[in-house]
């Protein structure tokens, strides 16, 4: 058990640095050093650089030196929490970001609470109730959940809420409440506005997890034990969920490690349509921008909570299926 | 001799051919393969259908209404629609344009339009054209974008867009996936180890972020083709995972089964035995797991470019109609560029259905 957590941790590890990697490449892929194009950039907004404070930022990157060695000094720097400044907005990237972050990630994880809250429960009944009304139901809605990517499920909320209610449903806060300070106030104004962003965001995950857990709990179903069970008089609540919806769990909850990700991905876009205040919107204007230290931190920060997700979600495997826990020993 | 007997036609049937029956009896599946068909036919024949050149620009023509082809004249079959007319607006004293109601303009089948090539032939000739048209006026049988291009002829060039890269991008991740998910089933061992450890790095990367990243940073100077096979290869270098799985899963399976024995004790070589014997069995498996991977290589370049970090205009693609629809006050006024979804969704579907019908006729023994 023990070899199976460090085995997972060290292959996050080294997911990390490849993210990392990457995100060091998108900063460096545009022509030209970015001091350069730092030096323009501020130039051209009013406020020259002379040419020791040019220098000195070549020297803190290492530039003109081999890429190993720009690389080792970016991610001694990253590590210190240092991720240097936004070309765009002229302050330190960790301040342009802000609370972005944690908002992607309460969205990411109320989207990923939805899609166990309603997947578990809606793929139980539909494989006890095969071919009931429901299930064909909940199957036309998972087709559609499939089907429709979510921007364009967030656009056509859009429109039709703004069509026949005249409401605005984009943001994550009340116009009032975007620029207050951290209340209780603002938290349950928060409250009140996520779970329409989530749920869109959540849709495409559940109808595949829908699919999923009924296909198994099916097959689980038809196996001999739950005759037996069945035959030495269990209630058929019990028969259900005693052993065939445990035994369904794995592949649902082993599918979770690969939900995370899928929905971080798919936070960023949702939220440029609905203008959800996360980092979505930020990477896209920075990446247009060529801002690139923003776009690189961004992907970083996204990268390494997707990993810290899934390492948690693999923890969870563990707990609920015994055959991981007790193989690995 | 007498007809054999379905018990008879079976036994004897090739595997394609049993794979072909069960398919048949899905229903949905099959009415899947002919939406498939037909949207890849209306992609073949984009520009003979557009009714404009969907790259024209018309200030005039901004934003007009879908506007309808009326089939009757007078009882008999001439099927018309109406001209163009300005009117200037008493408020803002711009000139606003409508249709004018009372002047008639006839529809002409396979009329002359712009010039395009079709299978490297230069030709004029489109389905649908307007007799005797005014200045501006036009079939617009889906309305018009805000520069006044047709959205019906730049949706039929979009969907030829769309549906190529899906398959351009599938041929890259199916090749990819093969070769990495063969190789791991073949050599096993530590190599088995690197590559599966690979796919579960690739994996639990967020991909829009990356695709992103990597999709801003193509030069700005490329041109349209150059932008397609970059944002094509970016797509696909993240997609290949799922099709490696299945590859190296049936890979290993079918190792065990009997008749590959039999071939390896019959002297087949190792080539022999993959190509002659594996590779027939489990085609039909690659090919359910690619119409499966389809909707999501087009779901991924629709979502890029709609961010506009995939295809540029002056490229056309449904992505890029999308974008046009981005914000609720262009909805509000436009709300027909939102038409735009309705192949996507469509085809997605199709292909889901079609992936799952071939799924389940995969495997004709079971």
């Amino acid at each position: 058990m023990i070899a199976f957590v460090v085995r997972r941790f060290l292959l996050g590890l080294f997911t990390v640095w490849l993210i990392s990697v990457a995100s060091f490449t998108i900063i460096q892929l545009p022509p030209g050093d970015f001091v350069d194009a730092y030096i323009a950039q501020l130039a051209a907004s009013g406020s020259p650089v002379s040419a020791t404070e040019a220098d000195m930022l070549r020297k803190l990157y290492g530039l003109g030196q081999p890429m190993y060695v720009q690389y080792g000094k970016w991610i001694s720097r990253v590590v210190t929490g240092d991720f240097g400044e936004s070309m765009e907005w002229r302050r330190p990237v960790t301040e342009v970001i802000g609370d972005r972050i944690w908002l992607t990630l309460l969205l990411s994880f109320a989207a990923l609470l939805i899609t166990w809250g309603l997947a578990l429960p809606i793929g139980i009944y539909s494989a006890v109730r095969q071919y009931s009304f429901g299930d064909y139901a909940f199957t036309l809605l998972g087709f559609v959940g499939i089907a429709v990517p979510n921007f364009l499920l967030a656009l056509i909320i859009m429109y039709f809420s703004f069509k026949l209610f005249g409401a605005n449903v984009g943001g994550l806060f009340s116009s009032e409440m975007t620029i207050q300070p951290w209340s209780w106030a603002k938290a349950w104004d928060l409250a009140k506005h996520l779970p329409l962003p989530a749920v869109i965001l959540a849709l495409a995950g559940t109808a595949q997890l829908i699919r999923i857990m009924r296909a198994n709990l099916l097959d689980e179903l038809r196996k001999p034990y739950v005759v037996t069970a069945r035959a030495k008089g269990l209630s058929e609540t019990r028969v259900i969920l005693k052993y065939p919806v445990r035994a369904a769990l794995n592949p649902f909850a082993s599918n979770i490690a690969y939900l995370f990700p899928f929905l971080v991905s798919g936070s960023v876009i949702i939220s440029i349509v609905l203008g959800l205040p996360t980092v979505g919107p930020l990477l896209v204007k920075a990446l247009v921008a060529q801002d690139m230290f923003l776009a690189g931190t961004i992907v970083l920060l996204l990268g390494v909570m997707t990993v810290v997700g899934t390492f948690i979600s693999d923890l969870v495997l563990m707990w609920v299926d015994p055959r991981i826990r007790h193989q690995m020993d | 001799m007498a007809a054999p007997s379905d018990s008879e036609r079976y036994a004897v049937a090739t595997q394609w051919q049993l794979t072909w029956w069960r398919f048949r009896r899905h229903k949905l599946a099959m009415v899947s393969l002919v939406v498939v068909v037909l949207f890849y036919l209306l992609a073949v024949s984009a520009d003979f259908l557009a009714t404009s050149d969907p790259h024209e620009t018309d200030a005039r023509t901004s934003y007009i209404a879908p506007q309808p082809i009326h089939l009757f004249d007078d009882g008999a079959f001439r099927p018309y629609t109406y001209g163009l007319k300005g009117v200037r607006d008493v408020k803002t004293f711009k000139l606003i344009y409508t249709l004018d109601t009372s002047r008639k303009v006839y529809v002409e089948f396979f009329a002359r339009g712009y010039r395009y090539s079709f299978l490297g032939i230069e030709t004029d000739l489109h389905l649908l054209g307007l007799k005797d048209a005014g200045k501006g006026d036009g079939i617009h049988l889906l309305g018009t974008d805000l520069l006044g291009r047709d959205l019906w002829s730049r949706l039929m060039v979009a969907t030829r867009v769309s549906l190529t890269i899906g398959l351009v991008g599938v041929s890259i991740s199916l090749f990819l996936g093969v070769l990495l998910g063969g190789v791991s089933a073949i050599y096993g061992g530590w190599v088995d180890t690197v590559i599966q450890r690979g796919i579960e790095v690739v994996r639990s990367m967020p991909t829009i972020p990356l695709w992103l990243g990597l999709a801003a940073a193509l030069p700005n100077d490329w041109s349209v083709t150059q932008i397609y096979f970059a944002i094509t290869i970016i797509i696909s270098l993240l997609a290949w995972t799922d099709l490696a799985r299945v590859v190296r899963g049936k890979f290993l399976s079918l190792r065990e089964e009997e008749f590959v024995m039999a071939a390896e004790l019959a002297g087949a070589g190792q080539t022999r035995i993959i190509f002659h014997h594996m590779l027939p069995s489990f085609a039909s498996h690659i090919i359910a797991a690619v119409s499966l991977a389809l909707p999501a290589m087009i779901i991924s370049e629709t979502s890029l470019s709609f961010l506009g970090l995939g295809l540029r205009p002056p490229a056309i693609s449904w992505g890029i109609l999308l974008q046009d629809a981005q914000n609720i006050q262009t909805l509000a006024l436009a709300p027909w560029l939102l038409f735009s979804a309705v192949p996507v969704i469509l085809v997605i579907l199709a292909f889901n259905f079609l992936g799952d019908g071939l799924r389940d006729a995969a495997d004709p023994y079971g």
